[in-house]
């Protein structure tokens, strides 16, 4: 079964965050109000950075936000928020982060190569400037699926 | 050859490097095992490993290992991703 695909509903544009907490928050709302995952989930997300620090910054202006499988995660789920203002989340060489996706997956093996293609599309540098001046989350999302078609190989 | 690619959750981005390592791997016409993993679990999954690859916010928290520790900055550059592993293992 491949990832959910990026929606409307799953897609917020220009949200205010003053810190990486409230960042990934957003991307945990958008994930709570999709009912992909109860509440608990966002704090494991955030957990998951205070005590492995800021890797999950995985190319530059890029966070994914995610935690382990668990009892709060009630079916797969994407989400993607880019920010009012860049956030630092404590990256060395990836900060500020301007676009957060956020993550739930039921299974650990699950989707693998589905989220590497979603994420390979930030192998195009230009994606995460042109998702910051994005209008609306449908154009968002033909952004993410033009630039899929070539971040990957 | 067995490479382990490491994150904090074992899910999510050590999945994306593993997917982007086994994509090098193939142009650089290596044959190895690539298998994700989370760092605790790690002094299972890799004692058997060449190479292990993680982020540099990791680093530190990768117990003494016999393998080749390779830090990828930018999961998605499938450049640096391609150059570090013919590095470590050409």
């Amino acid at each position: 079964m491949p990832l959910p695909p990026l929606t409307e509903a799953s897609v917020r544009l220009g949200v205010p965050a003053a810190t990486w907490r409230d960042a990934v928050r957003a991307a945990g709302d958008v994930l709570i109000a999709a009912g992909s995952v109860g509440v608990t989930y966002t704090q494991r997300m955030i957990d998951v950075i205070e005590e492995f620090g800021a890797y999950v910054v995985i190319a530059p202006g890029l966070a994914l936000a995610h935690a382990r499988p668990g009892e709060d995660v009630l079916a797969d789920g994407l989400s993607l928020v880019t920010l009012a203002e860049p956030v630092s989340f404590g990256h060395a060489h990836n900060d500020p982060v301007s676009v957060v996706i956020g993550l739930a997956v039921t299974t650990a093996d699950a989707h693998v190569t589905g989220i590497a293609d979603l994420a390979n599309a930030f192998n195009d540098p230009e994606l995460v400037p042109a998702l910051s001046a994005a209008a609306t989350p449908s154009d968002a999302i033909a952004l993410v699926l033009h630039s899929t078609s070539r971040g990957v190989s | 050859m067995k490479i382990v690619a490491v994150c904090g959750a074992g899910v999510g981005t050590s999945g994306i490097l593993k997917v982007n390592a086994e994509r090098a791997l193939a142009r650089l016409d290596i044959e190895a095992d690539v298998t994700a993993s989370d760092v605790a679990s790690l002094a299972t999954t890799a004692a058997d490993a060449q190479v292990i690859l993680t982020s540099p916010e990791l680093v530190d928290k990768i117990p003494p290992t016999w393998a080749d520790i390779v830090v990828v900055q930018n999961y998605v550059d499938m450049a640096e991703i391609e150059q570090k592993l013919f590095d470590a293992l050409g």
